[in-house]
C-alpha cells in the first residue's frame, strides 16, 4: 500500500487513474443529466466510491473509509430517503424555464472549467513529496495525532456544529399539533355531519386487475376516480391511468366471450 | 427728565393692553381710560417740553436706553429713545391731537358697543405712532411702523361687518407693505453699509459713502415714505380708508400715520442731502401728489372723500417741501403741525356734520346746514380758511412758505414745481369752496330727497340701514364733540402766525433739520401775492359753480377728467390692469413654466429611475438559480483576475 | 503518470457539479450537484496533501466531510419541509417575485 503513495506514480496506478477517472466523470455527468432523481443519486453514488479509491490510491486510507463509510452509505441513503419521500417516481421535465438559463450556466461553466484548468495548468507544481514520511506512524495515527493537536479547537466546533444541524433539521421537519388529533368516531360523526363519502372510501385498483395502490379504481362508465387513490400520491401527481387499457380489455373480453356464446349458439343450431 | 420719555409711549400701550385685554368688564370706563392715559401722554410731552425749552438750542437733544433688545455679534439693536426738537414737535402734535380726537370719539362713538375696543385702537395707534417717532434707530422705528400698519388696519376695518370696510382695511394694509418692503430694505442696505442703524451713526458717516448706495436708500426711504404718507404711485389706499370711523380718518389723515412718511424724510435729511437724484424724486413724487389729491378732491361728492383728497394733496406739498432740501424741511414740518390742525379740524367737522345727517356722507344731499349747526360752521369754516391759506390764518404761513421755497429751488426745476405748487393753492381754494357751499350754503336739499342716485356708487351703505327715505333732522352735536372742534379752530387760525412771524419754528427745528434760507427769482412779496391771487382766483370759480347755480342732487355726468377723478383719477384701474392682470399673467406663465419644465423635469427624473428600476427589477427575478448564475460568474472573473494579475 | 492529473479531474468534476446546481430545478438533484462539488475539492485536497507529503489537507478534507454531513442533514430537512408546503421540490416553485 505504501508503494503506491510513493514518489512516483506506478503504471498501475496510471491505468487505474485514467479507467476510474473516465467513469468518474461519466458518473458526474450522468447525475447531472438523468431526468430521475433517483438515477442522479444513484450514479453520484458510484461517482463517490471511484472517489474514494482515489483517496485511497493518494494515501489517504482513512478518509477513504470514511468515503465508502459515511458519505456513500449514510449521506446518500439519506439522499435516497428524500428522493422517496418527495417520489421516486417523479420525473423531473428538464426543459428550461428561466429565459438564457442554460446558455448563461453552459457559458460561465466553460469558462470557469477553462480558468481552472489553465491555472492549474500554469501553476509550477513540480513538488511531489509522497506521504512515505507522514504515513509512516500509520495514516489513522498521524491524523489523530493533529486533529487532537493542532486541529482540536475546529474539531469540537464541528462537534457543536454538528448538534446544531441535527437539531435544526428536527426544528424544519416537526410539525407542532395544534389541536388534540380527532379520534375514530369523532372523524365518523363528522363525515355524517357533512352527508358526504358516509361509507369507507373506495379501494384503489378495482376492475384494474393490478393490485397497485397507484391505480385509480375506475367508475361505472370506465373513468378513474381519484378518490380510490391516496392522498399523497394524489398530490404528488403519481396517479396511473389505466383506465383506456381496462376498456381495451373489456372490449377484448366482451368479443371473446361473444365468440364462444355464438359457436355454442351455432352447435346448438347444429344440433 | 430722560426718564419721562419712555412713559410717553408706555401711557398709551398700557391703555391699548388694559382695554384690549381688559374686557366687558371695562365697557362703561373704558373710553375714560383711553382718554386719560392719552392725555398723561400729552402732559408728560408737556413737561418734556418745557424742560426743552429751558436749555440752549444745541443742548435740547436727550435720550434714553431702556434695554438691549438683539445684541447679536456686531448686529446691534436697542430700545432706545431719542428725544429731539423734531421728534418734539411730533410728540405734542400726535399726544395733543390724538386726545383731542379721543374726547370726540367719546361722543362720537357714544351708541357703538364696541367703544372700549375702539378706543384701545386709538391707544395702540398712538403708541406706535410715537414710539415711531421717539426711536434713536431706524429698527426700533420700523416697529413703530409697522405698529401704525397694524392699527390703521384695525381702525379701517373697525367696522368690519360692512364688507367695504373689511376690503378698504385689507387694501391699506397690503398696500402699505408695499411701502415697509422698502423700508426693510432700506434698513438692511442701511446695515451692509454702515454696519449700524442708529441714527447718529447712520447719518453722521454719511460722507463716507458712495453717492450711488445712498441713492438707493433714499428711494426705499422714499418708497416708504410713499406707502404710509398715501403718495403716488402708493397713494390708492387712503380714499378707502374712509370707511373707518370719521375720528379715524382726522388721526390717520392729522396727526398720525400719513405724517409718518414726512417724518422719515425729514429725519433722515443727511441722506438725502447727499443724493440729489433721489431728492429730486421726492420733489417731483410731492408735486404730482399735490395735483392728483386736488384733482381728486375736486370731484368727489363724499364730503370724506373730498376731505382726503385735500389731505392726500397737503402731503404732497409736505414731501415736495422736504424733497427741496434744507430750505424746505423746515416749512415741511410747520405745514405738518398746521395741516395737523385744521385737516383734524375739518375731519371732525365732516364727522359732526354726518352726526347729524344720519351718517350721510353725499355733499349733494346736505345745503344750508349753518343754520342747524352753527358751532360746527364756525369751526369748519375756520379750519376751511386756514387750509386755503386765507392770509393770517395757519395755512397761509406755512403753505406760502413752501411756495416760496419751490421756487427758491432755481432754475427750469424750481419755475415746474413751483408753478405745481401755486396751481395746488388754486385747486385747493376750488375744491375747499365746494365742500363749503354744497355743505352749509346753498337750499336744503335733505329736505326733499330724491332717490339714491345709481351712478354713485361711494354712497356709504350704513345710509341704507337707517332708512334712506327717513328725513334727516340737523342738529348740533354734543359738548364732547364741539370742544375739540373748537381747540382745534384756534389752532387752525393762531398756529400759523404764532410759528411763522419771526421764524419762531424755524429757529426751534434748525439745530435738527439745518436750514438754508432760499432766495427766489421773484421776491417773496411777489410771491405771497399771487398766491393770494390764485387762491381767490379758485374761491371764485368754486362760487361760480356752487354758489351762484343750484347744486343738482344727482351728480351730472360731467366732463372725462371730472369722471376719471370721480373714480380717483383712475388709480384702481391702473393697479388693477398693471398689477393685478400683469401678477395673474405672470402667475399663469410661471405655473404653465412649472407644469411644463420643472414638472418636466422632476416627473422625467422619476420616470426614467422608474424605467430603469423596472429593467433592473429583472436581475432580482427570484429565481435562486439566476442568482447562482451570477455567483458562478463572479467566481469565474475573480479566478480570471487573479491569474490575469499573476500573468502580469 | 504525473499526479496533476488528480488536480485536473478534480477541476472538472467541480465544473460539472456547478453546471448541474445551474441547470437542475429538482431541489434534491441540485443539492446532489452540491455533494460533487463538495467531493471534487476533496479529492483536489487529498492529492495536495499528497504532493506537500504532510497529513493536514486530509484534515482539512476531513472537516469538509463533516460540515458537508452536517449540511446535508439541514439542507434534506428544507427540501422536505418546503416539498410540505409547496408539494413540489422545484427550487423555481420557492420564488414568490411578480415579474
Amino acid at each position: 500500500m505504501t508503494q503506491l503513495a510513493a514518489y512516483s506514480t506506478s503504471t498501475g496506478e496510471a491505468v487505474q487513474f485514467w479507467v476510474l477517472g473516465t467513469v468518474a466523470v461519466i458518473g458526474a455527468l450522468c447525475t447531472v443529466f438523468m431526468k430521475r432523481a433517483v438515477h442522479s443519486a444513484l450514479c453520484l453514488a458510484g461517482t463517490m466510491i471511484i472517489l474514494a479509491v482515489f483517496y485511497l490510491a493518494n494515501g489517504a486510507y482513512f478518509l477513504g473509509i470514511v468515503q465508502i463509510v459515511v458519505y456513500t452509505g449514510a449521506i446518500m441513503m439519506l439522499f435516497l430517503f428524500v428522493v422517496m419521500l418527495v417520489g421516486v417516481t417523479a420525473a423531473d421535465s428538464l426543459k428550461e424555464t428561466i429565459k438564457g438559463q442554460r446558455w448563461l450556466a453552459l457559458l460561465c461553466g466553460l469558462g470557469f472549467g477553462i480558468l481552472l484548468i489553465a491555472g492549474i495548468g500554469n501553476a509550477s507544481l513540480t513538488q511531489f513529496d509522497g506521504l512515505a514520511q507522514a504515513n509512516a506512524g500509520g495514516n489513522v495515527e498521524g491524523l489523530a495525532q493533529l486533529l487532537f493537536t493542532k486541529y482540536v479547537f475546529a474539531f469540537e466546533l464541528t462537534g457543536a456544529l454538528l448538534i446544531t444541524a441535527s437539531v435544526g433539521a428536527m426544528v424544519l421537519t416537526h410539525r407542532e399539533r395544534t389541536e388534540r388529533a380527532k379520534t375514530q368516531r369523532e372523524l365518523a360523526e363528522q363525515r355524517v355531519r357533512e352527508g358526504k363519502h358516509l361509507p369507507p372510501l373506495p379501494a384503489p385498483g378495482v376492475y384494474a386487475r393490478h393490485n397497485a395502490v397507484d391505480i385509480a379504481g375506475l367508475l361505472p362508465d370506465g373513468t378513474p376516480s381519484e378518490l380510490t387513490v391516496n392522498r399523497t400520491l394524489r398530490e404528488r401527481g403519481q396517479i396511473r391511468d389505466v383506465s383506456a387499457e381496462a376498456l381495451k380489455d373489456l372490449k377484448a373480453l366482451e368479443q371473446r366471450s361473444e365468440a364462444r356464446l355464438e359457436r355454442t349458439r351455432s352447435g346448438e343450431a347444429s344440433k | 427728565m430722560e426718564n419721562l420719555i419712555a412713559l410717553l409711549v408706555a401711557a398709551p400701550l398700557l391703555g391699548a393692553a388694559v382695554l384690549l385685554c381688559g374686557g366687558r368688564r371695562l365697557d362703561a370706563v373704558g373710553h375714560w381710560i383711553g382718554t386719560v392715559l392719552a392725555a398723561a401722554s400729552f402732559v408728560i410731552g408737556a413737561l418734556l417740553f418745557a424742560d426743552m425749552l429751558g436749555k440752549d438750542a444745541e443742548a435740547r437733544e436727550i435720550g434714553q436706553h431702556l434695554f438691549s433688545w438683539i445684541p447679536v455679534g456686531d448686529f446691534q439693536a436697542d430700545i432706545a429713545f431719542q428725544l429731539d426738537q423734531l421728534s418734539m414737535t411730533f410728540v405734542l402734535l400726535i399726544t395733543g391731537v390724538g386726545t383731542l380726537i379721543h374726547v370726540y370719539s367719546i361722543g362720537y362713538m357714544e351708541h357703538d358697543e364696541r367703544r372700549r375696543r375702539f378706543f384701545g385702537y386709538l391707544n395702540l395707534f398712538l403708541a406706535a405712532m410715537l414710539l415711531l417717532v421717539l426711536a434713536d434707530n431706524y429698527l426700533l422705528l420700523y416697529v413703530g411702523w409697522e405698529g401704525v400698519g397694524l392699527a390703521s388696519y384695525l381702525l379701517i376695518g373697525f367696522w368690519q361687518h360692512k364688507p367695504s370696510a373689511a376690503t378698504a382695511a385689507k387694501k391699506a394694509f397690503l398696500v402699505n407693505r408695499v411701502g415697509d418692503m422698502g423700508l426693510s430694505i432700506a434698513i438692511m442696505l442701511m446695515f451692509t453699509t454702515f454696519g449700524t442703524f442708529a441714527f447718529g451713526p447712520v447719518l453722521g458717516r454719511v460722507g463716507e459713502t458712495g453717492e450711488g448706495t445712498l441713492t438707493a436708500i433714499a428711494l426705499m426711504l422714499l418708497l416708504a415714505a410713499c406707502g404710509k404718507s398715501a403718495q403716488v404711485p402708493l397713494q390708492s389706499w387712503l380714499g378707502d380708508a374712509m370707511e373707518g370711523p370719521t375720528p379715524v380718518s382726522a388721526l390717520i389723515h392729522a396727526a398720525t400715520m400719513v405724517t409718518a412718511g414726512v417724518y422719515l424724510i425729514v429725519r433722515s435729511a443727511d441722506i438725502f442731502n447727499a443724493a440729489p437724484n433721489a431728492q429730486l424724486v421726492v420733489t417731483v413724487v410731492g408735486a404730482v401728489t399735490l395735483l392728483f389729491g386736488a384733482i381728486v378732491g375736486c370731484a368727489k361728492d363724499d364730503i370724506k372723500k373730498a376731505l382726503a383728497g385735500s389731505t392726500m394733496s397737503q402731503i404732497g406739498y409736505m414731501v415736495l417741501a422736504a424733497g427741496l432740501g434744507p430750505i424746505g424741511y423746515v416749512f415741511a414740518i410747520m405745514h405738518l403741525v398746521t395741516h395737523g390742525f385744521f385737516k383734524a379740524g375739518l375731519f371732525l367737522g365732516a364727522g359732526s356734520v354726518m352726526h347729524g345727517m344720519n351718517d350721510e356722507v353725499d355733499m349733494r344731499k346736505y345745503g344750508g346746514l349753518r343754520k342747524y349747526m352753527p358751532v360746527t360752521f364756525v369751526t369748519f369754516g375756520l379750519g376751511y380758511l386756514a387750509i386755503i391759506g386765507f392770509p393770517g390764518l395757519s395755512g397761509f404761513f406755512s403753505k406760502d412758505k413752501i411756495i416760496e421755497a419751490a421756487f427758491a429751488k432755481g432754475g427750469a426745476e424750481g419755475w415746474i414745481v413751483g408753478g405745481a405748487a401755486l396751481l395746488g393753492a388754486a385747486l385747493t381754494a376750488y375744491y375747499m369752496t365746494r365742500v363749503m357751499l354744497m355743505t352749509f350754503f346753498g337750499e336744503e336739499r335733505w329736505r326733499h330727497r330724491a332717490t339714491a342716485s345709481p351712478d354713485q356708487p361711494d354712497v356709504e351703505p350704513a345710509a341704507e340701514h337707517q332708512g334712506a327715505h327717513a328725513e334727516p333732522h340737523p342738529h348740533e352735536s354734543p359738548k364732547s364733540m364741539t370742544i375739540p372742534m373748537i381747540v382745534l379752530a384756534f389752532g387752525s387760525v393762531f398756529a400759523g402766525a404764532f410759528f411763522g412771524i419771526g421764524d419762531r419754528f424755524v429757529h426751534w427745528l434748525e439745530p435738527v433739520t439745518g436750514h438754508e434760507h432760499g432766495h427766489p427769482p421773484v421776491s417773496a412779496l411777489t410771491v405771497t401775492l399771487s398766491t393770494v391771487v390764485v387762491l381767490l382766483l379758485g374761491a371764485g370759480l368754486a362760487y361760480l359753480h356752487y354758489g351762484r347755480r343750484p347744486v343738482p342732487v344727482v351728480a351730472p355726468r360731467g366732463s372725462l377728467l371730472t369722471r376719471a377723478a370721480r373714480r380717483d383719477l383712475l388709480q384702481d384701474d391702473f393697479n388693477h390692469v398693471v398689477l393685478v392682470r400683469g401678477g395673474e399673467h405672470l402667475t399663469r406663465s410661471l405655473v404653465y413654466v412649472d407644469h411644463t419644465l420643472v414638472d418636466g423635469v422632476v416627473n422625467g427624473t422619476a420616470a426614467s429611475v422608474g424605467g430603469l428600476s423596472g429593467r433592473l427589477r429583472r436581475l432580482q427575478n427570484g429565481y435562486a438559480r439566476s442568482y447562482a448564475v451570477s455567483m458562478f460568474g463572479g467566481a469565474a472573473v475573480l479566478i480570471a483576475a487573479t491569474l490575469l494579475m499573476r500573468a502580469v | 503518470m504525473n499526479p496533476v492529473n488528480y488536480l485536473y479531474l478534480a477541476a472538472l468534476l467541480f465544473t460539472i457539479g456547478a453546471s448541474g446546481v445551474l441547470i437542475r430545478r429538482n431541489a434534491i438533484v441540485v443539492f446532489m450537484c452540491v455533494e460533487l462539488m463538495l467531493n471534487a475539492c476533496n479529492l483536489a485536497l487529498v492529492a495536495f496533501s499528497r504532493m506537500h507529503g504532510n497529513l493536514d489537507g486530509q484534515i482539512i478534507a476531513f472537516f469538509t466531510m463533516v460540515v458537508a454531513a452536517a449540511e446535508v442533514v439541514v439542507g434534506l430537512a428544507i427540501i422536505v419541509s418546503l416539498f410540505r408546503s409547496r408539494h413540489s421540490a422545484s427550487v423555481d416553485d420557492a420564488s414568490l417575485m411578480k415579474l
